[in-house]
């Protein structure tokens, strides 16, 4: 039974995701049978390699580190203060998260690269320099942290900092000895999630990094498409796979222990009106932070795409120009959507079928060991896993090339660890006694979790597969690569008319990236009326 | 035999939570079980329900090995400790749950979970939210949940666990009189003694996996089976001690034992009530530590020269302060000799 559950999913990661991961390093490091790992010193010994290393690894603490100063005051004040519209303040505070990468970076050229807005205003252009990339990735991972770090700190019973206060610790000082190491799993979890996101960072740095900046993850897709060295490249992945495998152990290690017995209280009832003036700077600071490096970028990009009068952009959408695509740009939303859609589907049975057998209390070392490498695609070169479908099922079994479904499977590789990590820890809250009852008042196993579980476990089911389609939406490292020319996808399609000069390209990559951020920001507006606070990490 | 278990045994790592239990509960019969925390007794339900698998032995259900049988193949009821309502479905959702598993019609069950209701004192609760019920509703509604499929066994744990106190004594009286009436047979456990003695007709003690004593609530009163049933049950005054014809040799001197009391070395209850106050100079000397008022009657904790603590039952006017000193006298009729 519980292979049988487990098998589905391990068999899709092992055709989908090992299999072609696997076939591109074989590619790069067996040349005529011979396995040459003496190339993985040489690609080491080389000074733009390391420099790359050095430069990603240098920007994501640097990211990391930025987004935590900025954003835990926000966890504190969605967690502890009530205020009018904070429920849409946390909405509009998530949005960025779901936006693809590509309208994030597209965002941020709008505003401060040439002809942007700090540009116009005050001469001042940073899309040459570092800070483009590091404030794009606080835009982007803020979310990551006010949710982790605010969804606990919100359940924290506030009467253990009060039993403190009791046995004479000043309010400071019960902060630091109660809630603080309390909270500090959370912190550590979301902070390495973040180094995470912008260690393997590529649409923002595509976007953003220009010639000078490049990560990991961008010299994978410049030695594979440009240069054509996949030998180097298939290095580069390993180490991104090892540098990736490590901070996932890392990452499981904190949460498992953020799982260690805690007071938890219903969320709604710790929050408390604004009191004093701290409180009210530390609630206007936030504001006005969430304004200025949230809003006003997605601002701008609207604001940019409605240069043009009369939505010239917008209507030009749908014109066949000829030279960049082989169809009217406004095709690509039909495209997209259409392969999120598949892609949602897919991700959905397999990440639930996997969420399921992890969570049966009879499930084995091999079962809970599977909860991690399910994290994997996460982190493992996106560019890799397209680059791998063309050159790994591109024969009969399974020649896939000329399939439409091939990218739906890869963007449904990334959704899947967000709706195991949805479902997991509301199917794990699911009391086993619970269960038993139904069992004992004669519901067979099947009926025990259709009665039982799938009643619980519904808006879960409905989230996961809300971000699903938001992350299959925004995938741009493995489609870019399999999506054909005539049937781009919307951030594809945004690339390819950034990376071609004149007004006009500029311009519909301003409105098609508009677009995507509205399609974006509805499934998440959605999802938001949706939320428990059992709902997972994300 | 309804229900018989024959060397049920289940461990938890090396530990057995059940040893090698042999229990029979027959058609009709209320068995309690009755033990501290960690003693195995939910364990044991969870066994005869088939949710927790043995590791030896046999759990045999009118006359039929369950080895193999799934908790839902079971046909026995049970009754969870925090009641385990489901919280998506209203009461009358929960009372017919195990009904429909059963593919009972739904006119069938909208009968049986009205007349069920009535039964546990909810008439017409059928549409009501399980969250805005209160302890003692709960209680009810998860009784009637667990009656709706008629279970030839239905089996309690902690039945009353959660609820204070004056109720827990009305519905265990209510429960008691429904179970007769009804023709139930129930396997409860309990760490409650009151609530087992006013429940059972038969009660089981259980120690570290292991059945201490089985008898009727008055027969386990009366004479414990060793030390520790007694302790459990609550009397403090249990020594080892030499047992004679007419006496035995303890701690706190020559005390009577009733007639025909087994003899040699054993041990000795000394209830309350058969330890008398007389004044000073007569019998043991002892000092008052403390009193406690128990209603009825005042519980004198005395603490003699050199032997352990004696607890003493007092008339409410007799009863001496904090401080005095006292003499103790022994009643042969409220002495036991155990085991």
């Amino acid at each position: 039974m519980r292979l049988g559950l487990i098998a589905v999913p391990v068999a899709f990661f092992a055709v989908f995701f090992a299999y072609p991961v696997a076939a591109i390093v074989g590619r790069g490091l067996n040349v005529e049978g011979a396995w040459r790992f003496g190339r993985i010193g040489e690609v080491l010994a080389q000074s733009d390699v390391r420099h790359v290393l050095w430069f990603t690894t240098w920007q994501a603490v640097v990211s990391t580190a930025l987004t935590l100063l900025v954003a835990l005051p926000g966890a504190y004040v969605f967690a502890r203060l009530r205020f009018p519209g904070k429920q849409l303040l946390r909405a509009v505070v998530t949005v960025p998260f779901v936006l693809p990468t590509v309208v994030v970076g597209t965002a941020f050229l709008a505003l401060l690269g040439r002809g942007g807005l700090l540009d116009e205003v005050w001469g001042v252009r940073l899309d040459t320099t570092v800070w483009a990339i590091l404030l794009a990735h606080v835009f982007f991972n803020y979310a990551v942290v006010v949710r982790t770090v605010g969804g606990l700190w919100a359940q924290l019973d506030p009467r253990q900092e009060e039993a403190a206060r009791m046995l004479g610790a000043s309010p400071l000082k019960a902060w630091r000895q109660v809630t603080l190491p309390a909270l500090a799993p959370a912190v550590a979890a979301a902070a390495l999630m973040v180094f995470l996101f912008t260690f393997t960072s590529f649409g923002v740095v595509q976007i953003l990094g220009g010639p000078t900046f490049s990560t990991l993850e961008v010299e994978i897709y410049r030695q594979t498409s440009e240069i054509f060295d996949l030998s180097t490249a298939a290095v580069l992945t390993l180490i991104q796979f090892v540098a990736v495998g490590a901070i996932l152990a890392l990452h499981a290690w904190t949460v498992r222990r953020r799982e260690s017995a805690l007071r938890l209280v219903d969320a709604s009832v710790t929050a408390r009106r604004p009191r004093g003036a701290g409180q009210w700077m530390l609630l206007g600071g936030v504001l006005v932070t969430v304004a200025v490096l949230l809003v006003m970028p997605l601002a701008v990009l609207v604001q940019r795409s409605l240069d043009a009068p009369g939505f010239g952009y917008y209507r030009a959408l749908t014109s066949d120009d000829g030279g960049v695509f082989l169809v009217p740009p406004i095709e690509a939303i039909g495209n997209s959507l259409s392969y999120a859609v598949a892609a949602t589907v897919i991700a959905v049975v397999i990440g639930a079928l996997a969420a399921v057998a992890l969570t049966r209390r009879d499930a084995g070392r091999f079962v809970r060991g599977f909860d991690a490498l399910l994290m994997l695609p996460l982190g493992v070169s996106a560019v890799t896993v397209g680059f791998g479908f063309l050159i790994a099922l591109d024969e009969p079994p399974l020649d896939l090339r000329s399939s439409w479904i091939l990218v739906p499977l890869a963007q449904a590789l990334v959704g899947v660890p967000f709706v195991v990590r949805t479902m997991l820890p509301v199917l794990r809250a699911v009391d086993v006694r619970l269960r038993e009852a139904a069992a004992v008042l004669g519901a067979s196993p099947w009926r025990v979790w259709r009665e039982v579980d799938l009643p619980m476990v519904r808006r879960a089911l409905l989230i996961a597969a809300g971000f699903a389609f938001a992350v299959s939406l925004g995938e741009f490292g493995a489609t870019v690569f399999i999506a054909r020319p005539d049937q781009p996808t919307l951030p594809v399609a945004v690339a390819r008319l950034l990376g071609r000069p004149g007004e006009l390209n500029y311009g519909q990559a301003m409105a098609l990236s508009t677009i995507l951020m509205v399609v974006c920001a509805v499934a998440l507006l959605v999802l938001e009326r949706l939320r428990t606070d059992r709902s997972g990490e994300f | 035999m309804l229900l018989s278990l024959q060397g049920a045994t289940v461990r938890f790592g090396g530990r057995a939570v059940l040893d090698a239990v042999d229990l029979e509960v027959a058609e009709h019969e209320i068995v309690c079980v009755l033990g501290p925390s960690g003693s195995g007794k939910s364990t044991l339900l969870r066994a005869v329900a088939g949710l927790q698998p043995l590791d030896s032995g046999r759990v045999s259900l009118d006359g039929r090995d369950q080895a193999g049988v799934p908790a839902h193949r079971r046909g026995v009821g049970l009754m969870f400790q925090d009641h385990q309502l489901f919280p998506q479905r209203d009461v009358g959702g929960n009372v017919a749950f195990g009904l429909r598993m059963r593919g009972t019609s739904k006119a069938r069950r909208a009968d049986r979970v009205q007349e069920l209701l009535a039964l546990v004192g909810l008439p017409g609760a059928g549409p009501r939210a399980v969250a805005a019920l209160s302890g003692g509703e709960q209680q009810r509604v998860a009784l009637a949940r667990a009656l709706a499929p008629s279970p030839r066994l239905l089996m309690l744990d902690e039945p009353l666990g959660q609820l204070d106190r004056s109720l827990r004594e009305r519905l265990v009286v209510e429960l008691k009189e429904l179970f007769g009436r009804l023709g139930t047979t129930v396997l409860a456990v309990t760490h409650d003694q009151s609530e087992a003695f006013a429940l059972a007709d038969r009660v089981v003690v259980m120690r570290d996996g292991r059945i201490a004593q089985s008898g009727t609530p008055l027969a386990v009163w009366q004479r414990p089976a060793d030390a520790f049933v007694a302790r459990f049950l609550g009397f403090e005054n249990v020594a080892e001690a030499m047992v004679g014809a007419e006496a035995a040799d303890t701690p706190w001197g020559k005390v009577p034992v009733p007639e025909g009391a087994p003899q040699g070395s054993r041990t000795v209850l000394v209830r309350p009530a058969g330890v008398r106050l007389v004044p000073v100079g007569e019998g043991l000397a002892c000092t008052v530590t403390a009193r406690t008022f128990k209603g009825t009657h005042v519980l004198v904790h005395l603490q003699p020269d050199d032997a352990p603590r004696l607890e003493a039952a007092c008339a409410l006017r007799a009863a001496p302060e904090v401080g005095d000193e006292v003499g103790v006298e022994f009643d042969a009729a409220e002495i036991a000799v155990l085991g």
